[in-house]
């Protein structure tokens, strides 16, 4: 929904975007008419959606669907324009791009039919990407070839990528910073490494050691319940009925972000100055 | 020494590639197992990993006895589940259950939850209804849902809720081996942990053995007591869990580890990227299965197919390397 909301893309009436702003490049795109939002759309941001399988539309060749972005985005003749989409193909490492053109999706596995996207993606040479989840639909193997692929083409070109994942080790291995957000809200922002080595936020602690590792095999943190639903929201911390550590204060009201240190904040009572632990009633286990 | 429950043997399955509708030709065969070997103790969870297309689903089908191999034979204490018959066969379903990944359309909407609870064993036992509400009631609690909950349907349930009702279902008939396919994929991050924990502790209780498909290496490595690395329809290395982690052998193994991401961002690894995408099982490169893809592939490894080799511990790997 964040990813929706900067797109301008919410569905009205139900949603509005009630208060904010979204400052892309000195500009708030939340004043923007309908009109301006199109031209922004695509070519300054973009987006790669989860699913390959159903991003692509099946009755349009690949050179088509590249050729979309371009000619809503771009002038030039269709020479230019077919040379354009190519040499996005190409940036995407597809191999024979000038050959694939012609091809339908369906003729295409489902990794080379995420890179196809994410050449659509860039093919306007847009400043920021968001990437929902791109690879949950992908093998293993084949994650690790497309994120590498990221990595390069952020290298390359310098875009910024919003990367909406589940996944701690696609953020360790992809991001610099990290918002962790639960229900509706964020409630840590530290860059990666400081996330990982100093979580703040009982829930990001408890997620954490709800991840099955690699290198271990100890039992696994379970966080007991599951998110409050988003029409009935509690008044306090929205985290409180699954936290440990939750007193009366945190089910009263919300907590004020804190500055743990530069670059690193967190919305919890837990780093409010006038928390104090509460002495141990009985023993838990 | 755990007694073994199930052994597969040989196990192929191929299904034909036609063309033509009236005269139809078969073209091919598409080798979705092909001659696997592998055997699951009781109390025990064996692990089956690999990419999309390269067999785990048909084996499990195989296992389940939803299709017929086309070679080879799976034995459950000893006995050739292919001559199962009548009365048999229903006994063999009651002891032979599964849990699908996905929550949302694996349960009937229509039914309530204590009907498809008892299904299997409404099924294919004759229980009266006071032996089956019964048994409902054990095992809702069992899986830490309350007994009231029973008289829901799935929809008023939340997705890790779900999958808890799944796993009653597969519990209720008192089976000896449970096919968990994919069991925590399609739920929200922090209820994997509350399932998995639920699935190892119910394992410890009542001594059911799982078969465990899975794409994630650490749901795998943390679950399973056996794991076998399978690709494109074969078991290329087969070890106990602990000593696979520790030291994988076959370079699809490797590959597949160094995909898994880091726990941490400083935790540098040594990245095996992959070139291409897995070949299509309908015909098979030559050789090694892996060869066109391996980083280490030599003449030998595209003529002549690799033999399972013993490695020490019950480590099996099929590689020229070794």
């Amino acid at each position: 929904m964040t990813a929706l909301s900067l797109l301008r893309l919410i569905p009205k009436p139900a949603a509005r975007i009630v208060s904010g702003e979204i400052i892309l490049g000195g500009e708030n795109l939340v004043e923007k008419t309908d009109k301006e939002m199109r031209e922004i759309r695509g070519r300054e941001i973009s987006m790669i959606l989860q699913d390959p399988q159903t991003s692509l539309n099946p009755v349009f060749t690949i050179g088509n669907q590249l050729m979309e972005a371009l000619r809503i985005h771009r002038k030039g003749n269709r020479k230019e324009m077919l040379s354009r989409a190519v040499d996005a193909l190409r940036s995407v490492r597809v191999a024979a791009p000038e050959r694939r053109m012609d091809d339908f999706p369906h003729q295409m596995s489902g990794g080379m039919k995420q890179r196809v996207i994410g050449a659509v993606a860039i093919s306007c040479a847009p400043k920021v990407i968001i990437a929902d989840e791109p690879t949950t639909a992908l093998d293993v193997t084949i994650q690790l070839q497309y994120l590498r692929l990221l990595k390069e083409i952020q290298a390359e070109t310098g875009l910024a990528i919003i990367f909406i994942t589940h996944d701690f080790g696609i953020v360790a291995r992809m991001c610099d910073r990290v918002a962790v957000m639960y229900a509706g809200r964020v409630v840590e922002d530290a860059s990666v490494r400081d996330l990982f080595n100093r979580p703040q936020h009982p829930y990001t602690q408890t997620l954490m050691a709800s991840v099955p590792q690699m290198e271990k095999t100890d039992r696994l943190f379970a966080i007991d319940g599951q998110p409050p639903a988003l029409y009935d929201l509690p008044e306090g911390c929205r985290f409180a009925e699954r936290c440990q550590h939750a007193q009366d204060v945190c089910r009263r009201e919300y907590p004020q972000t804190v500055q743990v240190q530069a670059g690193h904040s967190a919305s919890c009572w837990k780093l409010d100055s006038s928390w104090t632990e509460p002495a141990l009633v009985g023993s838990g286990e | 020494m755990p007694k073994e429950l199930l052994r597969a043997e040989n196990l192929t399955k191929y299904f034909p590639v036609t063309k033509g509708l009236l005269l139809m030709k078969t073209i091919g065969h598409v080798q979705a197992v092909d001659g696997i070997n592998f055997s699951i103790n009781e109390g025990e969870t064996l692990g089956l990993v690999g990419e999309s297309g390269c067999g785990k689903t048909t084996t499990s089908k195989l296992v389940l006895r939803l299709e017929e191999p086309t070679d080879g034979a799976i034995y459950l204490d000893g006995r050739d589940i292919k001559d199962f018959r009548g009365s048999e066969l229903k006994d063999y379903r009651t002891q032979v259950q599964a849990v699908f990944q996905d929550p949302w359309s694996s349960l009937s909407p229509r039914m309530r939850v204590r009907d498809i609870v008892s299904e299997a064993l409404v099924v294919n036992r004759d229980v009266t209804n006071k032996e089956r509400d019964e048994r409902v009631e054990e095992v809702m609690n069992q899986v830490g849902l309350r007994k009231a909950q029973a008289d829901l349907y799935p929809h008023e349930f939340s997705g890790g809720q779900r999958q808890r009702v799944a796993v009653a279902s597969a519990l209720a008939s008192y089976p000896k081996l449970i096919i968990l396919d994919e069991p925590v994929s399609a739920l929200d991050v922090s209820i994997r942990a509350q399932v998995m924990n639920l699935l190892v502790d119910l394992q410890q209780e009542t001594g059911v053995a799982f078969l465990l498909v899975a794409h994630n290496l650490a749901t795998v490595r943390y679950m399973a007591h056996q794991t076998a690395v399978m690709y494109l329809g074969q078991l290329v290395e087969y070890s106990p869990t602990e000593e696979l982690y520790e030291n994988p052998l076959h370079p699809y193994t490797k590959a597949l580890f160094s995909a898994a991401l880091p726990s941490h961002p400083d935790d540098e690894r040594e990245e095996i990227v992959l070139q291409g995408e897995v070949p299509s099982p309908i015909n098979p490169p030559s050789g090694c299965r892996f060869h066109p893809r391996c980083p280490f592939a030599m003449d030998r490894c595209s003529e002549e197919e690799p033999v399972q080799k013993e490695m020490g511990g019950g480590h099996l790997v099929s590689c020229h390397l070794y």
